[in-house]
């Protein structure tokens, strides 16, 4: 029997775990460099390229909490990305602003194909999502390799030049793809939270059965959460095709292992029932800013993996540690 | 005398039964090369294909079979699957030299002619043939470079992966630049990839206030620094080497980029090499068998143009 006063508290910790590890390690970093508490470093460098993959673990936090998986998330951006820029090109030298805006609506709208897809042999056809998407995965790759002739595709420099500053420009001194993270994040949370549809995703992660007796349509709840999987993939490339300009086989490669690392971190159980999309975003971030602190640290080269795995699990031992105590 | 006679007869009389001409020759090659997983292999694969098309062009009889491998246990698998389809020669890059030696030397045994391109076995007795670039000229050319360009500087490195290769490249920019004024400040995986160089040349330049030069191996890798670099608007690093002869560094060489003076070559199109020697030495029974290295070629503003391949991948 718990108060309502230590019931608030315990949500309260729960919740907080994921940015209580967070705030340690950038402890840890600021110990480690003193440019590493930098406005540059910080949010122009590690928050602006953790906008990919935070994103696209905001997507998996809805797989994940109605119990589903979503591993091609990586090779659906690897496409996206190919489609995009092979769209782009087409344009010659003629392409500008009104090509660059329908090429970002092309990437969403592919995305979100590659989740209906993922989706639609997921529930019609009852297969695994671990299969299915391990499926796609490897199609997906496949054709990214076919479009890119096994090589990279590009655009001009120009053009690139006209897209670059979404990823790299800034909006009352914050960088557009942290905006893009916020809103991203802000929409979900309001879906996921506020919402019949948001109910539901977490009553079918909770208990299949017990909401398909309630009178939810476990298929259709389960099939809009990998849409809403692809759309995320989808925006988040519309952020990386104007860092580089380009893509190749490199691109999105292991993101799905770092998407759902970061949902797991952020407190969203991989047995579905609870999502955590302010977590989620924390937990990408812890996974960059790792990256990062090893970076600037002169740990020794070789044992840079090691060292990353151990503070990975330390940040998950704090984390749980603080739930349990809730 | 006359057994010598009966020799060219019979020799006359198989000629005159169907082998008339050596080119109508049925003979099957097998090249078993890594999946296009970064940009230079996919130049790899491309110019495998281009290679093999040209060659069956010119040789009637003869067919190639192009096999892709994701890793190094599906080449394995691969190259049994290939052996027992029936083949004359194979050409092979390993995924890497411990796992493939054994299956490759299995693949010998059957008489099989046997070319390994750029990843040397663990027993080198294997192979009839082996074609690779240089990777310790590799390193050594962008260290000489650096040395002669810059003569005292702060630099930093990104290297590859863990590998030989790797380890080759690093050893011959490290001894070129033993004993000069450039210190190198730091050295990271980039993993051969845009991205991670992205990160960690956005690191770097966090990290250390005065950066003079970059060398990053590769020029998928340049791809990222020099974005990162650009993004910081840093304008102290004067001079970045990649290598390997990608076709936007080599067009940047060419246009005398100021940072991107130079590249030094490591070129995929090696596996056609291998595959054109390979087979003239079936046909055409030239000698073949020996080691060819190619040379680490210094690519600058005046001979860019030579190097320059507008239609492959990388």
């Amino acid at each position: 029997m718990t108060s309502p006063v230590s019931s608030r508290i315990s949500f309260d910790l729960k919740t907080a775990a994921p940015f209580v590890a967070l705030v340690v390690l950038i402890a840890l970093g600021a110990f480690v460099h003193p440019k590493f508490l930098t406005f540059d470093n910080l949010v122009q460098n590690v928050a602006t390229r953790t906008s990919f993959i935070a994103i696209i673990a905001i997507g998996a936090t809805f797989v994940m909490t109605a119990g589903g998986l979503d591993l091609s998330v990586g090779s659906i951006a690897a496409f996206v990305a190919g489609v995009m820029l092979i769209y782009l090109k087409s344009g010659g030298a003629d392409a500008g602003v009104g090509m660059i805006a329908l090429a970002m609506g092309l990437a969403i709208l592919v995305g979100a194909l590659c989740g209906l897809a993922n989706g639609l042999i997921t529930t019609l056809g009852k297969i695994e999502p671990f299969i299915v998407t391990l499926g796609t995965m490897v199609i997906l790759r496949s054709l990214f390799t076919y479009l890119a002739n096994g090589g990279s595709i590009s655009i001009s420099p120009d053009l690139k030049d006209i897209y670059a500053p979404v990823y790299s420009g800034t909006l009352a001194g914050i960088p557009i793809p942290v905006l893009a993270v916020l809103l991203v994040a802000i929409v979900a949370a309001f879906l996921l939270y506020r919402t019949v549809f948001g109910r539901h995703v977490i009553a079918v992660g909770s208990n299949e059965e017990v909401a398909r007796y309630s009178g939810i349509s476990v298929n259709r709840v389960k099939l809009w959460t990998y849409v809403i999987q692809g759309v995320c993939v989808g925006i988040a490339i519309t952020l990386y095709v104007p860092r580089l300009g380009s893509a190749n086989s490199a691109t999105g490669l292991f993101w799905e292992l770092q998407a759902i690392t970061a949902v797991v971190i952020g407190g969203t159980l991989l047995k579905g029932g609870t999502g955590r999309i302010a977590g989620t975003v924390a937990g990408a971030f812890l996974l960059e800013i790792i990256g990062n602190i090893l970076t600037l640290s002169n740990v020794n080269v070789y044992l840079i993996g090691a060292v990353q795995g151990t503070i990975i699990i330390i940040a998950m031992l704090v984390q749980r540690s603080l739930m349990r105590k809730s | 005398m006359k057994k010598l006679m009966i020799g060219l007869a019979a020799l006359t009389m198989a000629a005159g039964l169907g082998v008339a001409r050596a080119e109508d020759q049925k003979l099957t090659v097998a090249v078993s090369i890594p999946a296009a997983d970064h940009g230079w292999t996919g130049g790899v694969v491309y110019h495998a294909m281009r290679a093999a098309k040209l060659l069956e062009a010119a040789h009637p009889g003869l067919k190639i079979i192009v096999k892709t491998s994701a890793d190094g246990a599906s080449q394995a698998s691969a190259l049994e699957d290939l052996t027992t389809q029936g083949i004359n020669a194979l050409v092979v890059l390993p995924h890497n030299s411990d796992e493939l030696t054994g299956p490759i030397k299995k693949v010998k045994s059957k008489g099989v002619f046997i070319t390994v391109v750029d990843r040397a076995l663990s027993d080198p007795k294997i192979n009839d043939l082996y074609v690779a670039g240089n990777n310790p000229e590799l390193g050594r050319v962008a260290g000489q470079y650096m040395k002669e360009k810059l003569g005292k500087a702060d630099i930093v490195v990104i290297r590859g992966l863990p590998i030989v290769i790797d380890e080759e490249r690093q050893k011959g920019f490290d001894e070129a630049i033993k004993g000069s004024d450039i210190k190198v400040l730091d050295k990271q995986f980039g993993n051969w990839s845009r991205d991670d160089a992205f990160k960690i040349m956005q690191d770097y330049l966090t990290k250390f206030p005065k950066i003079d030069a970059v060398w990053c191996q590769d020029d998928d890798m340049a791809v990222g620094v020099l974005e990162a670099i650009k993004q910081a608007k840093r304008t102290d690093v004067k001079l970045v080497i990649g290598g390997a002869g990608m076709k936007d560094m080599i067009k940047k060489v060419a246009d005398g980029d100021a940072m991107m003076p130079v590249n030094v070559l490591y070129p995929p199109a090696m596996v056609a090499s291998a595959l054109e020697m390979t087979v003239s030495g079936l046909y055409d029974k030239v000698p073949v068998r020996g080691k060819y290295i190619l040379d680490a070629t210094l690519v600058t503003k005046e001979n860019a143009k030579e190097f320059y391949f507008p239609d492959s991948p990388f």
